[in-house]
């Protein structure tokens, strides 16, 4: 299953870093969103891009994660070289991520 | 409980003014806010006052208020908005001006000045939060720096009875804040009040990106009539509860999705949203649809204010230089390829000078790079762009020169090239002490 399918998200910039939010449409995914979208996952998915690191933040009340991903933006919005700047087309490359199976409990 | 309902009319300069309008008339605003100032703009336009004294504010100010001020100036309602940029205190003068010419003759105009702490950085000079260096260092590429100021001074003007409130570089969420504190009283370290009135700036600031704007994925998200995309309206109670809902009709939706993915925007660590006025907490922040297009907003929280003001920086930083063209059927991507291959060798044997160079296929690996767009199927057509960072304006020419002659020295068919160059202003930050910004406020009335 693709993290599409049971999340959205924005991204967000600020100089070099970009964060982006990963929230679960339905609470009960909130717990496979902490065990699959891990900080590593994240990285690693976004491999060429993200050049610094990556936090993970969690926020239960709304089903919610936020990455914050350092030396991701060419140098900076206001100075980078590629066509989107801002990162803003980012949060769409992460919904394609695996999330494996959903278990009914969940 | 009393309340306010604060409309939302501008989440960037260029927006769409339509929806301000619609806010005014229909919205039962009491307070209208247009945050128009990017992080670069005070830097652009302080490039703009250093050619015209008179200029240097936003260039849709003029548009914009006399779209709204006859309505706003006939029901009440205060307008509060960044666009000041570099020069509020222009920027107050031409909205005085604006208002005598629509007839308005005793409204009350309040510049906020002070932001511009390009005098006490040099003098002091202080470390850049983004790279190694300081703003000694950077000389004369220096443009400008100004303070995030926070909402006091905002307060201000509005306890003075003005009815338009011209701010430069101010916290966006301040905006907002100001007429909050102004309508209750709120102490200026209530850290909690504060704090839940931050979440409500910060979810109102980027205007229609609440309302269902930068939302929309066909099948997943569905966002009804997004053509008439209307603004956000934040109905606060002297409690700092919030809903956040628009006027009723217009495009759009305000769904507990929508205003989490906002609450979310640009923030870093929940826990600690640094603002002027208060470290804001939104990790508690709850979020509950209570009517069609009605959110109820609960739980943020503050702590006290750091000692320093963020500062941005705008400074030269070299050139830009820019080609693109395209190539489509049967080989395209090949094709392209091809070109990118040529436009790199051709940039060495030619000897163009650049620090940083990037060879982009538009359609295949322009977004997220080679390693993440690795599998994607081949496209019809690819635009090939190739990037580079120069020291003068010479050798960024030369880049989407290179790329221009492949129509006739490079792949089959290629189409549509086009060519750029542009000098970079880019920003940074420093951490000011508090005490060495010193906002003042400015009032210009509307008589003839």
């Amino acid at each position: 299953m693709k993290l599409r399918e049971i999340a959205h998200s924005r991204t967000g910039d600020k100089g070099n870093t970009s964060n982006i939010s990963v929230i679960a449409y339905e609470a009960r995914h909130y717990a496979l969103l902490l065990r699959a979208v891990t900080s590593e996952r994240v990285k690693a998915h976004f491999a060429g891009v993200v050049e610094g690191d990556v936090v993970r933040y969690e926020l239960p009340n709304i089903s919610a994660l936020n990455f914050v991903m350092t030396g991701t933006l060419g140098g900076g919005v206001t100075r980078s070289l590629a066509l989107d700047a801002h990162g803003k087309s980012l949060s769409s490359a992460l919904l394609d991520l695996e999330v494996g199976a959903s278990s009914d409990h969940e | 409980m009393r309340t306010i309902r604060i409309g939302s009319g501008a989440g960037y300069s260029g927006d769409r003014i339509e929806p301000a309008v619609e806010l005014a008339e229909k919205g039962d605003i009491q307070y209208l806010v247009f945050e128009c100032l990017g992080e670069r703009t005070v830097a652009l336009a302080q490039q703009a006052r250093m050619k015209n004294p008179e200029l240097g504010y936003d260039r849709l100010l003029e548009e914009r208020l006399r779209a709204v001020l006859p309505i706003c100036a006939a029901k009440g309602i205060k307008i509060v908005t960044n666009m000041g940029a570099a020069n509020p205190e222009g920027a107050a003068k031409k909205a005085a001006e604006i208002a005598r010419s629509l007839g308005f003759s005793s409204l009350k105009i309040a510049a906020i000045v002070g932001d511009d702490v390009l005098d006490a950085c040099k003098e002091v000079d202080f470390p850049i939060m983004e790279f190694d260096g300081t703003i000694k260092q950077l000389g004369n590429r220096l443009l400008s720096a100004n303070a995030y100021l926070g909402a006091e001074p905002m307060t201000d003007a509005l306890r003075g009875g003005a009815d338009i409130v011209i701010t430069g570089r101010a916290s966006d969420p301040a905006l907002f804040l100001a007429p909050m504190i102004h309508a209750f009283g709120w102490s200026m370290d209530d850290w909690n009040l504060l704090g839940q009135g931050t979440v409500a700036g910060h979810l109102l600031e980027c205007a229609g990106q609440i309302t269902g704007g930068y939302f929309a994925d066909p099948g997943c998200k569905d966002i009804p009539d997004l053509a008439r995309l209307g603004f956000p309206i934040g109905e606060v109670g002297e409690d700092g509860s919030l809903i956040v809902t628009k006027v009723a009709g217009s495009g759009g939706a305000v769904t507990a999705q929508t205003c989490k993915e906002q609450l979310l925007y640009e923030v870093h660590d929940p826990t600690q949203y640094l603002q002027p006025d208060v470290v804001a907490d939104f990790s508690q922040v709850r979020v509950e649809e209570i009517g069609p297009d009605r959110v109820h907003v609960s739980g943020g929280r503050g702590s006290k204010r750091t000692g320093t003001l963020k500062v941005s920086i705008g400074y030269l930083d070299g050139f830009i230089g820019e080609g693109q063209i395209s190539y489509a059927g049967p080989g395209a991507l090949a094709r392209g390829k091809l070109a990118l291959e040529i436009v790199r060798q051709r940039l060495k044997l030619t000897g163009v000078a650049t620090s940083e160079l990037r060879f982009d296929l538009i359609g295949v690996d322009s977004l997220h790079g080679e390693r993440v767009s690795a599998h994607a199927a081949e496209p019809y057509e690819v635009r090939v762009r190739v990037t580079g960072r120069t020291e003068n304006l010479r050798e960024a020419v030369r880049i989407g020169n290179e790329v221009e002659t492949l129509y006739t020295n490079g792949p089959a068919a290629g189409g549509g090239a086009w060519k750029s160059a542009r000098d970079v202003v880019a920003v940074a930050s420093v951490l000011l002490p508090r005490e060495l910004a010193s906002p003042q406020v400015l009032f210009f009335g509307s008589v003839a």
